[in-house]
């Protein structure tokens, strides 16, 4: 029965038998633990510039080595992690806010309010929204904070139809009939029938979307128009590894795995969720 | 006396539907444009007076689940008018409608999608007294308790989530929520459809039960025979959207007389107690879509003729307080 697989005991067992699933959500743990006690993993200051050790390959006082103004580059992975994770997090938070209005709305009221959210939506599509987001942060002040509202802004779109979808179904189920012969109100029966039913393939999409958003984001530093140096950020620290490639390799390499372990980890996670929220997707 | 053309009762009735129709739309057709439309509801008028038990029954298809959706206004009717409780409900809409809403509830068929899975027993069951301001809080919490136990639920089910529950008992919650509100009307959409037959007459008994203690009138649907004439005072047969008999549970089980309700008892053993030999009716019911004209019936009937073809036969008094809607009756 698809509502007792909900959100239950049995999901946490279901998603802890699932290996990758379990593993990725080791590597967030890992990476949560790493932004919230930078100390812990670094004894460095992150842009303590040490012009004698620049270029230093991997070494004991400087695990990952050191990149071209002597900054140790486990420093600067380690306080980059909490970039990463920030803009992740808010950037789909607001996605997610943002599409879960458009998508409700949409999806109960139809008619127009649908016809005209929808075609916004197709329209918002229609950008490719990594020039998108270039051509906005080319208008405002590269920061962390401009980033984060605007990867937001162009991501959730596909959010607004997942909910939509859903929501067509939800609202067409004996229980908001019944809600409506109990006489609650449209805001009462989305908000209370049909907003909680969206929440476990909205957490799915959730999590995979903050792989894209950290993806982005390191994309963004890495054209110079994301994080400001010397903030670190696996992006901007990849952008001086990329100058040094040919005889630094320990510069692209280390922030290059972090941004692939953290975006795989996020990706097993999510589809681990969706295989427990709802056991017969799994496989496709 | 006989003879009449059957005209519903609207006074003192609780609930009174005069010539409701209803269509749904399905597609454009390819060909010229037009929108399909299946005529669930076609023209049924029928009455329930307070405190009694009207059963519909008829097979899967004929509009009974809308007719019954309608009744509540859950559905608003294309052309014909409801009155509930001496009210016209037929176009009230808003806070009129909502407040209307309180004295008629609904069970479902489907024990599994009428419970919101992500809310607890005791908010499913006290909802409508949240929403009316009749109860929060601690209140509504022992409230709901003392009427899951009237429905044979355990107290302690309030604290928990319907998928822990079985089909039966999960219908009892969904009973518990449909009289919660202390309705004059529970409309009853193939409440025991779903559950084992074991458990149908336990639900069944509960409902009858709490119609005497409660004096609701139900409008009961069902596909079952036997169970419409377990709970029902009387009975409207329907057939492709249109009522085809209506009368006293008793009369009409012991003497149907609309060729298709003597057919449906036929096919019930040991049900009709008039021996009967069995009558077989040959073909698929016709689409709503397209029915087909004159008589809804004509084209499985035995007693066809040409003249049920052509001209569509009323719901007329065939025997004192019986209702037919057949040419040779």
């Amino acid at each position: 029965m698809k509502e007792s697989a909900g959100m239950g005991r049995g999901f946490a067992r279901r998603l802890l038998r699932n290996r990758l699933a379990a593993a990725g959500g080791a590597v967030i743990l890992f990476f949560f633990l790493v932004s919230a006690l930078p100390g812990l993993f670094s004894s460095h200051e992150p842009n303590r510039i040490d012009i004698v050790n620049i270029l230093r390959p991997p070494s004991a006082a400087h695990p990952l080595g050191t990149d071209d103004l002597g900054r140790d580059v486990l420093a600067r992975v380690v306080h980059g992690a909490r970039v990463s994770l920030k803009v992740g997090f808010v950037a789909v938070g607001i996605a997610t806010v943002l599409g879960l209005l458009v998508g409700l709305l949409s999806g109960f009221y139809g008619g127009w309010v649908d016809a005209v959210l929808m075609r916004f939506v197709d329209m918002m599509l229609c950008f490719p929204t990594f020039f998108l987001i270039l051509s906005v942060i080319a208008f405002l002040e590269p920061s962390i904070w401009n980033i984060m509202a605007v990867i937001g802004l162009t991501g959730w779109m596909g959010v607004a139809r997942l909910v939509r979808a859903e929501t067509l179904s939800l609202k067409e189920r004996d229980f908001v009939a019944a809600a409506r012969a109990q006489g609650a109100g449209d805001a009462r029966i989305i908000l209370r029938h049909v907003l909680p039913n969206t929440l476990a393939p909205i957490l799915v999409a959730a999590t995979l979307g903050v792989a894209g958003a950290i993806l982005t984001e390191s994309a963004l530093s890495f054209l110079g128009i994301g994080v400001q140096p010397p903030t670190p950020s696996w992006g901007n620290i990849l952008t001086a590894g990329k100058d040094n490639i040919e005889y630094a390799w320990w510069l692209s390499l280390f922030p290059g795995l972090a941004i692939l372990v953290t975006v795989l980890g996020y990706n097993l996670l999510g589809e681990g969720i969706r295989d427990a929220a709802d056991p017969r997707l799994k496989g496709r | 006396m006989t003879g009449g053309i059957y005209r519903p009762e609207t006074d003192g009735a609780l609930l009174a539907m005069v010539n409701v129709y209803k269509t749904f739309p399905v597609r454009k057709s390819f060909f010229s444009g037009e929108d399909l439309r299946v005529r669930a509801v076609d023209g049924v008028s029928l009455t329930v007076p307070p405190g009694k038990t009207l059963g519909l029954v008829g097979e899967s298809g004929c509009g009974k689940t809308t007719l019954a959706r309608i009744a509540i206004r859950l559905l608003a009717p294309d052309s014909g008018s409801i009155r509930f409780d001496g009210n016209d409900i037929t176009r009230m809409e808003g806070e009129v409608l909502r407040v209307t809403r309180r004295q008629m509830q609904i069970v479902f068929q489907d024990p599994y999608s009428s419970l919101n899975p992500r809310m607890k027993v005791r908010d499913i069951v006290g909802e409508g007294w949240l929403v009316h301001g009749l109860a929060r809080g601690k209140e509504l919490r022992e409230r709901a308790e003392r009427l899951l136990v009237r429905v044979g639920m355990p107290a302690e089910a309030g604290g928990k989530y319907p998928h822990e529950f079985s089909g039966g008992q999960r219908q009892r919650i969904g009973i518990a929520r449909a009289i919660a509100l202390s309705p004059k009307l529970v409309v009853a959409d193939e409440p025991v459809s779903a559950l084992d037959v074991s458990v149908q007459a336990q639900i069944l008994n509960l409902l009858k039960d709490l119609q005497e203690e409660y004096g609701m009138a139900y409008l009961f649907v069902s596909h079952d025979l036997r169970v419409i004439r377990h709970v029902s005072d009387a009975v409207a047969v329907m057939y492709l959207g249109k009522v085809m008999e209506t009368g006293p549970v008793e009369d009409l089980f012991r003497e149907p007389l609309h060729p298709y309700t003597r057919s449906l008892l036929s096919a019930v053993p040991m049900l009709g107690d008039a021996p009967s030999e069995r009558i077989v009716l040959s073909g698929e019911i016709p689409s709503p879509i397209a029915p087909p004209p004159g008589c809804r019936f004509h084209t499985r009937c035995f007693m066809a003729k040409k003249e049920c073809a052509e001209v569509c036969p009323l719901l007329r008094e065939v025997a004192s307080g019986r209702f037919a809607a057949c040419h040779f009756l």
